[in-house]
């Protein structure tokens, strides 16, 4: 069987559908191949225990590109929005952070969290901008790329001579220094450094911190929030403006290779033996996985073939997923608060601390914890009275010493809920199920090498016009017809649907210089 | 201090050395990839005319050897070169250059199919880490063994004579580039048929344990033939009259250039008969064939000279009045004894250096301590400056 189509995209992630809908609202015929047998990739809901359903890979909403939304007419329906941040500690004192204030600090730090909130805010707007364009092609003569270059550089500029200073200043830098210079409480510097470093395989002394803090907030200014029905609500939402703008997507066809004729792409072969050609494809996977096992190194040349073989991208934060017979109970908590987004990084040290093991290959005694407990607004995804609870836990290194075997997963949960305990004695007593994704878990069920977040670490060596490495960081790869359109491209993970909006972009617009 | 590495040797020695220091007479050796080699043994005139009129003996030892084998070594090697290596059977030597992906020349070297699926590569230089990482995702084992086959180089109108004495049977079928397996006192001598000279010659290739054994073999047997061991200075100068390129003369290792525009292309080199377009992927393709549509900004050319001042280090202009910018360089020059010509190899501007082309060099003398300098004219020649009739003769004649 064969089937000709103007682009193929591999999988079926938020990033290949919002690039799915545009190409097809371009009036091009558009096939979407997903080897999993529901849409979204790493956003969708699925239930993990009899009647408790989660979000089983990305939990919140905070990132969607508002250029994405308008363009698409997105309006997802949220469970809950703003979420303001708990960060837990001692004897129920714990703090409350939204996007520009934090409760429970003295004078001092509320004003200086005020003032950083501000500033981030301003220099997340910057990134926002940049993130929603293709990088341009540095020491290219191309005029499209010398603008964005230009305006680039405007941007920066446009900031003011001290803002800039401290953008440049910043953008490089470890978050823990920041923090220690700013901020005295300890579970303020604590709370900041997670939202710096969670899915990277970074601790707060990394380098390039401040950007991936700023990374975060480029979609609402970090403001987080809970579709109803969970992620998966939203890629089916993707899934249903794609459909209805022309593409055809089709489930639980994994695609065994692109295929490669005469040097250029000419199609796809599916595990079933399947042909579907295009002269376009777009890969919606992880580069590695793109390049080596899909396209095969024979097909490219070698100095590119290093770079992507050298790509660093081994995920280092896993999921837990609790079924609860009710919620437990948190010191200094009420009810209400099991809305909101509860944390567990009591000081700054504590997260380095949590990352330490990891760089040893050991994942952490002491994990830094994110939780939320979807189902407080949302009764579809656990029976009446009951609960889930979802929550990113690090450090859990992919290549764990000896592997994550049955027993080191046992004994990391077990580790988790105890770190969680300490907060609320009786959750141990609440679980009834409960399940862990390793990032080799996440690997293998959400096919991404290494199971990183962000499908290569998020670090400036691997970033805007680097990413996902020099000479093809602008979708299109040195293969003719072959694009990407994940998170392994300008400009990351999370579920923003930049990625997938700038290659169809991309894409469309060298179709008209052609 | 004492957690020092003891050091054991400085620079190493050749299976061959023993030999070669007993006919060496001017003590003039150099560094060449960590081994002595002789610049001269005797006088560097008389090796040369060894080459061009009787047997001459090149310990080539040091020179990079690569053994590539596995089953995707031929998906390997064709995707790592520019050429066509599927054409090349078992017992066939090509010529080859290879390119990082931007099309630019890392090296050139030869490539040996020793047997079904196993080969092995020599250059000039070291490539293991490129070698290496060209084999990401092919199933193939790449290992450096400069140091476990020994290698001579035996050149010159009397070589086959000589070799024949041996009494290696089927040698005198073995054509320009092929190469044969023979038995040598009861060990594999491998012998093919190419070399470094632009003339009649071979290259032997045998484990160090029988490399003194063979080096006297060889010389028994050319006794009469006026056999001679040389070095890289008479080498040298046969190489240029051959018009081969050497890497550090006429292009740099493109992994080696800092600077943009100081690497070259197998296009820019007069190697466009190398690169094989038909070939789906190659490392360099996408920008050789942009190239090619664009148009070279380089052209390697060879230069006959008038005069017979050598134009070493000249630079070359479009007209003989120099006060217009040079088109380029000189890269190699010498006196040809052989051609009785005054020749060179250089890299101009392109389009210029076609074949015919007139163009000037500025060619600098010292007399007497004092500098001279004059404007030579200089005709772009198309062939090799020697290549006599005997290098592709099968069987060669006896001498």
């Amino acid at each position: 069987m064969t089937d000709q189509y103007d682009a193929i995209i591999v999988g079926a992630g938020h990033n290949g559908l919002v690039c799915s809908a545009l190409l097809a609202r371009a009036g091009k015929r558009v096939l979407v191949l997903e080897a999993n047998e529901q849409v979204g990739g790493a956003a969708i809901t699925r239930e993990f225990a009899d009647g408790y359903s989660v979000s089983a890979c990305a939990h919140l909403l905070y990132q969607l590109q508002p250029a994405v939304r308008k363009e698409l007419k997105l309006t997802p329906r949220m469970a809950s929005s703003e979420l303001t941040t708990i960060a837990l500690g001692e004897g129920g004192k714990h703090l409350r952070l939204d996007n520009k204030q934090v409760e429970g600090v003295n004078r001092e730090d509320a004003a200086h969290y005020r003032e950083f909130r501000k500033r981030m805010s301003r220099f997340s707007d910057l990134l926002r901008k940049f993130f929603n364009k293709p990088p341009p092609r540095l020491g290219s003569k191309d005029l499209k790329d010398l603008v964005t270059l230009g305006q680039l550089g405007l941007d920066l500029r446009m900031l003011g001579k001290d803002e800039m200073r401290e953008f440049l200043r910043l953008i490089g830098m470890n978050i823990y220094d920041e923090l220690t210079e700013r901020f005295e409480h300890p579970l303020l510097r604590g709370a900041i450094s997670l939202d710096a470093v969670l899915g990277t395989h970074l601790g707060p002394r990394s380098p390039n911190t401040i950007m991936t803090y700023l990374y975060r907030q480029a979609g609402d200014h970090g403001q987080c929030g809970i579709p109803a029905g969970g992620m998966g609500s939203v890629s089916n939402e993707l899934a249903h403006v794609a459909r209805s703008e022309g593409a055809t997507i089709r489930t639980g066809i994994p695609v065994k290779r692109i295929i490669v004729e005469n040097g250029r792409v000419a199609g796809v072969e599916t595990e079933f033996g399947d042909r579907f050609d295009s002269f376009t494809v777009i890969s919606n996977a992880d580069p590695k996985r793109t390049i080596m096992d899909l396209i095969g190194v024979k097909h490219v040349e070698t100095g590119f073939t290093r770079r992507i073989h050298h790509l660093r991208a081994k995920g280092n934060a896993a999921k837990l997923h609790l079924a609860l017979d009710g919620l437990p109970n948190f010191a200094g908590l009420s009810k209400k608060d099991f809305v909101e987004r509860l944390v567990i990084a009591p000081s700054a040290n504590y997260v380095e601390r949590a990352f330490n093991p990891a760089k040893y290959g050991e994942s952490s005694p002491k994990p830094v914890i994110e939780m939320t407990f979807p189902s407080c607004r949302d009764e579809t995804m656990a029976p009446t009275g009951k609960h889930v609870m979802s929550a990113v836990v690090q450090y859990a290194p992919y290549d764990l010493n000896g592997g994550w075997t049955d027993e080191a997963k046992a004994a990391f949960e077990k580790v988790v809920i105890e770190t969680i305990a300490e907060y609320a004695p009786d959750i141990g007593g609440r679980v009834t199920a409960s399940e862990l994704l390793t990032p080799v878990d996440i690997e293998r069920e959400f096919h991404i090498s290494g199971g990183h977040w962000h499908h290569a670490e998020l670090t400036l060596d691997q970033f805007m016009f680097v990413r996902p490495v020099s000479s093809a960081a602008q979708y299109s790869m040195p293969l003719e017809g072959l694009y990407l359109c994940g998170a392994g491209t300008h400009p990351g993970g999370g579920v923003s649907g930049a990625a997938g909006r700038n290659a169809a972009r991309t894409i469309l617009s060298r179709e008209k210089a052609a | 201090m004492s957690n020092q590495a003891p050091v054991h040797q400085g620079r190493l020695k050749t299976p061959f050395y023993s030999r070669l220091e007993k006919l060496d007479f001017v003590n003039e050796w150099h560094q060449w990839k960590g081994y002595s080699s002789a610049d001269s043994l005797y006088c560097s005139d008389t090796e040369y005319f060894a080459i061009r009129n009787a047997t001459a003996v090149f310990d080539l030892t040091p020179m990079t050897k690569y053994r590539i084998t596995g089953p995707d070594s031929l998906d390997y090697l064709n995707r790592l070169v520019t050429r066509d290596m599927a054409k090349i059977k078992p017992g066939r030597v090509a010529y080859a250059v290879w390119c990082d992906d931007q099309g630019q020349v890392i090296d050139d070297g030869t490539i040996f199919h020793i047997r079904e699926g196993e080969y092995r590569l020599c250059s000039q230089e070291r490539h293991f880490a490129w070698l290496q990482a060209a084999a990401i995702g092919f199933d193939v084992t790449i290992t450096h063994e400069t140091g476990d086959v020994a290698a001579l180089a035996v050149q010159g109108p009397t070589s086959f004579s000589t070799l024949n004495n041996m009494g290696f049977e089927g040698l005198a079928d073995l054509k320009p580039f092929g190469l044969k397996h023979f038995d040598f006192q009861g060990r594999e001598l491998m012998i093919s048929r190419t070399g470094f000279t632009g003339d009649l010659g071979y290259e032997l290739w045998i484990e160090p344990a029988k490399a003194e054994a063979l080096w006297d073999a060889l010389f028994e047997a050319g006794k009469l033939h006026g056999i001679r061991a040389i070095g890289t200075t008479a080498l040298e100068l046969s190489r240029i009259e051959a018009g081969f390129l050497a890497a550090y003369m006429e292009f740099l290792p493109a992994d080696e250039t800092v600077r943009t525009g100081r690497s070259r292309s197998p296009l820019e080199l007069g190697l466009e008969w190398l690169v094989d377009f038909k070939k789906p992927n190659f490392n360099g393709r996408r920008a050789l064939a942009e190239e090619k549509r664009h148009g070279s900004t380089w052209q390697l050319v060879k230069l006959d000279i008038e005069g017979n001042k050598v134009a070493h280090s000249s630079y070359i202009f479009g007209q003989e009045k120099s006060n217009k910018a040079a088109i380029g360089f000189v890269t190699s020059a010498a006196w040809s004894p052989v051609c009785k010509q005054n020749i060179a190899l250089g890299t101009v501007r392109a389009p210029r250096g076609k074949p015919g082309d007139t163009l000037w060099v500025e060619v600098y003398y010292q007399r007497e301590m004092h500098w001279n300098r004059h404007m030579a004219k200089a005709r772009v020649v198309d062939k090799p400056f020697w290549f006599p009739p005997r290098r592709g003769a099968t069987p060669p004649g006896p001498y």
